[in-house]
């Protein structure tokens, strides 16, 4: 059965757009690193979401099996990434990333 | 055979290297044993080589390495071994090895022996390449190398600033003749596709290349040859050479450097050959050489500077007979040149060193009892070059003059002038110096000594061989022109027979050299004159003491105009040019102040700039390239 019958393609691409966007501009507007990382992973997964919705309509698996692929990494990025905010608050004692300055040249 | 050649080729670049390294720490004898020892290991393989070639008249090639290849140009490290090449070997050796011997005890004062004895081994060195080189590329090689050690050496005594400026001028007169030589490298290179002497002489009859373009490349070389032997107009660079240390002026500034020339064209005979029309170039300018250095030399009262002059008329005489097809000819003066002109600035050098210093004749005179053995030397060698009877240079200048007389009577008559001068100034030289009273200072007459056996030595050796070295090629029965037949497309000038004419033109040739030494006695010796300051010089005699006014000429003429381009260059190009290129170093670094603000560390801003950046990618890809 093919969920594409019920809900057409393009409703899959507005809202990858949608979240896509939402992640940017939360990126660009907070300024809090949990909350950035956060919408970076809202992008990651509007374009995971995107892959599984196109890999259905070529039914074609392997679009599937890549964004298996994207969560991994995205997995490991976010491990190293917070690690480096636990360092970060544990020096500076806060996570904004305005603070960040010190190895400004 | 292999390990002979080696030896040949490199005991002198050892010996180099040592006393370069080493040589301070060495002290100055053992770099200057050192230094001989290397020259003579070269001169015993040279024997080795000569014996060989000699009896079985079998030339080879020695390949050392490949260097390089250019399409079908292929560019070895190899050498050739002929009868031309061996031969000039043996000389250029076995006179280095004396003068070595020499320099021993001349320099031994020196501090900087060790450096002198690196120079001149390296100098040998490189002369070695240019003589045994397969192919033009390698005897270019050798070509510049003495170039080199010839200015270090002119320079030796560095802290004079004259001599700086004679190196200088040594070694820009000699690239201008360089370039000609390197131009005609080029023109024979790219026409035959190869640089190999053997292959150009296997090639040349085959229509590669067309006539006038040979006369070009002919004419190229013999401006090579020009600077190399100081001929004219090239010729300036060689008397103020003289500035080096005596021993230099007798081993490259008359026996052997300055014969490069006429060994290159002896060497590429097959080629000048085709092109008589240089070949006469060759011949006016070695006559014109001979009368106008040998004018000068007349009036020249520093003893170096009278042998310089000779050194170079006498080079003149060389190219006559090269010019005129009488290589062989041009080979046998070089050969019995080199023994009497070496030997004469080794007893110039030993007459100075008694006199500490003093080069100036009119503060010698009366040195023939306190100095017997350098006078008797010199007096053979003297002998040898004015052409009498039977020394060496009396064989030599006859076939010169004779091959002169036989082809074109106004270089006979030029070339005879030319001989008569030499006899006169040369005794005049020997006059002023041996005979009279000593016109020095009184301390210098309280020093007066004969030099040290390691000095006389050489000059015995030099002299016995200026005196019998004309036996190598006695009219008749010419081993030199047998010897060399191989090399020469055509009959040797030996066919003259003896005839009338012969004994005639020897006769005169003699009677000539007499009347310049007759001269010389009545002037110098009877009537004990003495040459008048600089001063109180006038008329022709002015003219001839200013070298014909040759520098000034070249001065007005060639390095004023060059100084004025120069100077324009550096106040408004120079000028220019730099303010351009500060500009833009000033531009940049403007820029670069302005723009460090935009990385100011927020990461915020990053942010923003990396996704408006992509958006504008994604703006541009997906909207504005598709409405196009």
């Amino acid at each position: 059965m093919n969920i594409l019958e019920h809900v057409g393609i393009g409703n899959y691409i507005t809202l990858s757009a949608l979240l896509f966007c939402i992640g940017a501009f939360g990126l660009l507007y907070r300024r809090n690193a949990i909350i950035m990382f956060m919408s970076i992973e809202i992008m990651l997964n509007a374009v995971n979401l995107l892959l599984v919705a196109f890999s259905s309509y070529h039914e074609d698996p392997s679009g599937q099996v890549f964004v298996f692929f994207t969560m991994a990494v995205a997995a490991a990025e976010v491990a190293v990434g917070l690690a480096i905010l636990v360092s970060v608050f544990r020096n500076i004692g806060n996570i904004d990333i305005d603070n960040l300055k010190n190895l400004k040249g | 055979m292999n390990t002979t050649i080696l030896l040949l080729l490199f005991a002198p670049l050892v010996g180099f290297l040592i006393n370069t390294c080493f040589g301070k720490s060495l002290g100055k004898t053992i770099s200057g044993v050192l230094g001989t020892t290397a020259i003579v290991v070269s001169f015993l393989c040279a024997i080795c080589l000569f014996s060989q070639i000699n009896a079985n008249g079998k030339s080879f090639t020695f390949h050392l390495a490949d260097w390089f290849s250019i399409g079908n140009i292929k560019i070895n490290f190899s050498f050739l071994f002929d009868q031309l090449s061996v031969l000039w070997l043996l000389f250029v050796t076995g006179i280095g090895s004396l003068i070595h011997l020499y320099s021993i005890s001349y320099m031994h004062e020196d501090e900087n022996m060790h450096k002198f004895f690196s120079y001149l081994n390296l100098f040998v060195f490189f002369m070695i390449a240019l003589v045994a080189g397969s192919n033009l590329l390698i005897m270019f090689i050798g070509w510049e190398g003495v170039g080199l050690c010839s200015y270090l050496l002119i320079g030796f005594w560095y802290k004079n600033q004259d001599y700086n400026d004679a190196a200088k001028k040594a070694f820009i007169m000699n690239r201008i003749g360089d370039l000609g030589f390197l131009i005609g490298i080029f023109i024979l290179g790219f026409h035959f596709q190869t640089l190999e002497f053997l292959e150009i002489k296997a090639l040349l009859g085959k229509d590669v290349i067309t006539p006038s373009l040979l006369a070009i490349a002919a004419l190229c070389l013999f401006i090579g040859a020009c600077g190399k032997s100081a001929q004219l107009p090239l010729a300036t660079w060689l008397p103020d050479a003289m500035a080096g240390p005596t021993p230099v002026s007798a081993l490259i500034h008359a026996a052997t450097m300055v014969t490069a020339g006429i060994f290159m064209i002896t060497r590429m005979n097959f080629l000048f050959d085709l092109t008589p029309e240089i070949q006469n170039v060759i011949a006016i300018v070695g006559a014109i050489t001979a009368i106008v250095a040998a004018s000068i030399g007349l009036v020249q009262n520093d003893i170096k500077k009278v042998l310089a002059y000779s050194t170079v008329s006498q080079l003149g005489l060389m190219f006559l007979a090269l010019g005129l097809g009488a290589y062989e000819v041009a080979v046998f003066h070089v050969i019995t040149h080199a023994f009497f002109k070496a030997c004469l600035f080794l007893g110039s050098g030993s007459v100075i060193h008694a006199l500490h210093g003093e080069q100036d004749m009119r503060n010698m005179g009366g040195l023939r009892k306190v100095m017997p053995i350098t006078f008797w030397t010199m007096m053979i060698s003297t002998l040898a070059i004015s052409g009498i009877f039977p020394f060496s240079g009396f064989w030599s200048k006859d076939e010169i003059l004779m091959t002169a007389f036989h082809s074109n009577i106004p270089l006979w008559v030029v070339g005879s002038i030319a001989s008569i001068m030499t006899a006169f100034y040369m005794f005049r030289l020997m006059y002023l110096t041996f005979f009279n009273d000593f016109r020095g200072t009184e301390e210098q007459k309280h020093h007066l000594h004969e030099s040290p056996a390691l000095i006389t030595i050489p000059l015995v050796i030099l002299a016995t061989l200026a005196a019998i070295g004309g036996a190598i090629s006695l009219p008749g029965h010419s081993w030199l022109n047998h010897y060399l037949a191989p090399l020469f497309a055509h009959k040797s000038h030996e066919a003259h027979t003896l005839g009338t004419t012969e004994y005639t033109l020897m006769a005169v040739a003699t009677i000539g050299a007499l009347l310049g030494i007759a001269i010389a006695y009545s002037k110098y010796l009877k009537k004990k004159e003495i040459p008048i300051a600089d001063s109180e010089v006038q008329g022709l005699h002015k003219v001839l003491s200013s070298k014909y006014y040759l520098d000034e000429i070249y001065m007005v003429t060639i390095v004023k105009p060059i100084y004025m381009i120069s100077s324009f260059a550096k106040k408004y190009v120079e000028k220019f040019i730099s303010k351009a290129v500060i500009g833009i170093g000033g531009a940049t670094y403007a820029l670069s102040i302005k723009g460090k603000k935009i990385q100011n560390g927020n990461i915020g801003v990053y942010l923003f700039a990396f996704i408006f950046g992509m958006v504008g990618f994604l703006v541009y890809v997906f909207i504005i390239r598709d409405v196009k």
